[in-house]
């Protein structure tokens, strides 16, 4: 029996053979395996360093912290992410979990407040901790978020689906970046289910709670991108705030009607009016024909000098952003031939336009900025943990859109919106406000996307704000200038 | 033989103490009474051989104790498989001791009837259902409990040390053929008749086509080992565990406690491990070469082949080299049965191996 015995012997040592080699070659997909969603290597490993802070604007509110785990078992310490304020900056800041990887703020950071940023003194103090085997901490952050206008902003769309948006005009600092229906991002690990029962309730369908729609919210911007028409109108000089139109309520297009917004009384008829008028009162017909005069390709090189066609370079994951333009099958689209888009309703902000409220808050923010678009950011500084500062964000132009003196006509215009036109719910009793509204009919009653852009002071801006709301049944001028009033307010009170 | 057995047994402790401390705890007594057992085994029975004389009463009572999990009101299923059986505060795997009470089964049987089954003595060189009648009964039994507790890492793990001994006792590979044939043919049988098979052979064809739910177990396995890296993570440092407290391969301290091994001691660990077992299957062959009755050597081989085959059918199945079946790592995953049987299991060997060292003349 010998014999068998020993060949036994080998076809077994073979099999085992076998398992090394099977082993060895696991270890070799690593890299493949790695990336693998539902894998928790990476993601559990990251769980053990202790990652920044993140503050809001004040460097005193605290929008995220960790939770040291109690575990049972061994190894280094775990911590896990909380969010003290839960919704309130939730899409800006987003989450860090195993289960759901990142968003937001959390992720486009993640390099620094993980502490995995190549700076020397993080470099230094993370060889140093690993040598000592002690936790791994991350940088801080403190982000432009102004609490207070923030908490205006989402106690003002709560109920509502919309997105609000303030920037700070000489700086392209974002102030407020809003959404709802939001969510509270300490339910999205272990409890995600609950945050779609949550937004159940919202108006819109499906009421996509984790959209951050400031950013990401596509909307038509009816009547507020009227100013992106006069900018180019003023700046070309085709046009002067006097220039003189006739309104019979309607402006014929490629022979048919194109009649001024209705009310109960059907359309609205204004006889002749100046430009500053035309904008003040939102005259459809006067800007019908300001579009058949400039052209579709004008209107939309001023509107790509102030940005859109692009990702605005906010500090977000691009996966986050939607650039603003006209859109074709789902697609941005910008047509070779100019002709094959209708300039007079592109004029007023209908065709097949959509925006984001972020692209809008930068249209104001620019007119308020003498006509130069600054770089928008969300990162004030990133401080390590013994509070030493080692980046900070200094203002860089990203557009120069129009000349100053384009601005200050266009600036005195917006102000006689909220004065006496459309916006005069936007008052600030002693401030005086620049604001533009808008409402875009999508052909269903109840969904209206309805829109209010605004700065303030008008003589010395400060805040710049955009709010859009979707599945409205009222006009611009009554649902959302209340709220962007509430965030200018906001704001002003601390910064006056 | 013993300090690989030590080594195997203080590696599985290590690593269910860092799973869990409660339960290495547990272990540690089963460990003791593994030892009493084995101790009990050495001191009393003085020969082996004597072992010979009972084999069919072994025989049957292995076939009746891998019946008992089927018996209503005793046998308790766990994932799939009924292979437990609830003795109020005891629940134990009666597969573990059946394991070895057919080793000596066959040994027996197969020393007897070696000349026979060999020589072919029937008509068309196949023997005669005198000779190999009774095997084919008690292997039938066996199989046929096996299939209905849904035990498949058992009946691979019978069924090869069946041919692995059949095969040696003979040396006839027409045996091996038919046998696998066989094996080929119930297993066809059992992947159209029982859904669990086949969800078992999807996922093993490719485990990332339902990574969430049926191949998760192995997903998270395969993870587990390519995270190790080399040297691994270290004890207590490996991804093992969730934040919730649950570990991420369900079953780690039991079947997959290879995949856990391999994540915090690297593939230097893992083949560690791999090496101990052919170490054991070494000094294991080399007692059935130096034994001098065809019993000793057929007992110690049977033995010997058992123990690897079992560690080979479960690390095999994490790493996805075979489909899982499953069935514990010999000495170091947790469980009692699995223990005390393998703790008898080595002592049978040794006792084989101290009567080599005696000398043929006694």
């Amino acid at each position: 029996m010998n014999p068998q015995i020993r060949r036994l012997f080998f076809v077994l040592v073979a099999l085992f053979v076998a398992l090394i080699a099977i082993s060895s070659y696991w270890l070799w997909d690593a890299p493949n395996l790695e990336a693998k969603r539902g894998n928790p290597n990476l993601l559990v490993k990251q769980l053990t360093i202790k990652r920044g802070l993140i503050y809001a604007s004040d460097r005193h509110t605290i929008l995220a912290k960790n939770r040291k785990l109690k575990k049972k078992g061994f190894g280094r310490p775990w911590y896990l992410r909380v969010y003290p304020h839960g919704e309130l900056a939730a899409n800006a800041v987003g989450y860090s979990t195993i289960e759901r990887s990142r968003t937001g703020i959390e992720k486009s950071f993640n390099d620094y407040l993980t502490g995995s940023n190549a700076n020397l003194d993080t470099v230094l103090n993370n060889t140093l901790d690993k040598l000592r085997g002690l936790t791994q901490e991350g940088n801080n952050l403190v982000t432009t978020i102004d609490i207070r206008g923030q908490r205006a902003a989402m106690q003002g769309l709560a109920g509502k689906c919309g997105a609000a948006v303030a920037i700070e005009p000489s700086t392209g600092r974002v102030l407020v970046l809003a959404s709802q229906p939001s969510y509270d991002p300490n339910l999205v690990e272990g409890h995600f289910k609950a945050i779609a029962r949550a937004a159940a309730g919202a108006p819109c369908h499906p009421p996509a709670p984790l959209l951050d729609r400031a950013t990401q919210g596509l909307y038509i911007p009816g009547s507020t991108f009227k100013v992106v028409t006069a900018a180019a109108a003023l700046d070309t000089g085709r046009f002067n705030p006097q220039s003189r139109f006739d309104d019979p309520g309607y402006c014929i297009e490629y022979g048919k009607k194109v009649s001024n917004f209705a009310d109960q009384s059907g359309p609205e008829v204004f006889g002749n009016v100046n430009f500053g008028e035309a904008l003040q009162h939102s005259i459809n017909a006067v800007f019908c024909n300001i579009g058949k005069t400039l052209g579709a390709g004008k209107i939309l090189q001023y509107a790509q000098r102030f940005g859109f066609y692009e990702e605005p370079p906010i500090q977000l994951p691009s996966e986050e952003i939607q650039p603003s333009g006209l859109y074709r099958n789902g697609r941005l689209y910008l047509p070779k031939d100019q002709n094959a888009v209708d300039p007079g309703r592109l004029a007023f902000g209908q065709e097949r336009l959509q925006v984001t409220p972020l692209q809008m808050a930068l249209v104001a923010a620019g007119i308020a900025n003498g006509g130069v678009v600054m770089r928008p950011t969300l990162l004030d500084r990133i401080v390590t943990p013994d509070g030493k500062v080692i980046e900070r964000t200094n203002p860089q132009k990203w557009k120069e859109a129009i000349r100053p003196r384009t601005a200050a006509e266009l600036t005195a215009m917006m102000e006689a919106v909220v004065e006496g036109g459309t916006g005069t719910a936007a008052q600030i009793p002693g401030v005086s406000v620049a604001g533009k509204t808008g409402t875009a009919e999508t052909g269903v009653q109840g969904q209206n996307d309805t829109w209010f852009i605004a700065f303030a002071p008008a003589d010395h801006p400060k805040v710049a704000v955009a709010v859009g709301l979707s599945n409205q049944s009222g006009v611009g001028g009554t649902t959302a200038a209340p709220i962007a009033k509430a965030i200018m307010e906001a704001v002003l009170r601390r910064n006056p | 033989m013993l300090p690989l057995t030590g080594l195997l047994t203080a590696v599985g402790l290590t690593m269910i103490y860092r799973i869990d401390p409660d339960l290495a705890f547990k272990q540690g007594w089963w460990v003791v009474v593994g030892l009493l057992a084995f101790a009990a085994l050495v001191l009393f029975m003085k020969d082996h051989r004597t072992l010979d004389q009972v084999k069919y009463v072994l025989g049957l009572t292995a076939i009746g104790l891998l019946i008992l999990p089927a018996v209503p009101g005793l046998g308790r299923t766990i994932n799939g498989a009924s292979l437990w059986v609830d003795l109020g505060p005891i629940v134990f795997q009666p597969g573990e001791f059946a394991k070895v009470l057919l080793v000596i089964f066959l040994a027996g049987y197969l020393r007897d009837n070696r000349e026979m089954l060999s020589m072919g003595g029937g008509r068309y060189g196949v023997p005669s259902p005198k000779h190999f009648g009774p095997l084919l009964v008690i292997w039938g039994g066996a199989m046929l409990v096996l299939f209905e507790t849904n035990d498949l890492g058992g009946g691979l793990l019978y069924f090869s040390i069946f041919l692995a001994m059949l095969w040696v006792a003979t040396a006839r590979w027409p045996y091996v053929a038919v046998g696998g044939a066989l094996f080929a043919l119930g297993a066809y049988a059992l992947y159209h008749v029982v859904p669990h098979v086949q969800d078992r052979i999807s996922v093993w064809l490719d485990p990332w086509q339902d990574p969430f739910d049926k191949g998760y177990q192995l997903v998270q396995s395969i993870y587990a080992i390519s995270g190790g890296g080399l040297f691994g993570q270290g004890l207590g440092e490996g991804v093992l565990i969730s934040p919730q407290g649950h570990t991420y391969i369900p079953y780690l301290e039991t079947d997959f406690i290879f995949a856990g091994i391999a994540q915090e001691l690297g593939l230097a660990g893992a083949v560690g491990v791999i090496l101990l077992y052919v170490l054991f299957l070494y000094r294991g062959f080399r007692i059935a070469i130096m034994a001098a009755d065809g019993f000793s050597k057929l007992l110690a081989l049977g033995l010997t082949a058992a123990l690897a085959i079992q560690a080979f059918i479960i690390i095999g199945g994490v790493t996805r080299l075979i489909p899982l079946t499953g069935i514990t790592l010999p000495f170091v995953s947790y469980g009692g049965s699995s223990i005390v049987a393998n703790f008898v299991l080595v002592g049978l060997l040794l006792m084989v191996s101290n009567h080599v060292n005696q000398g043929p003349a006694s």
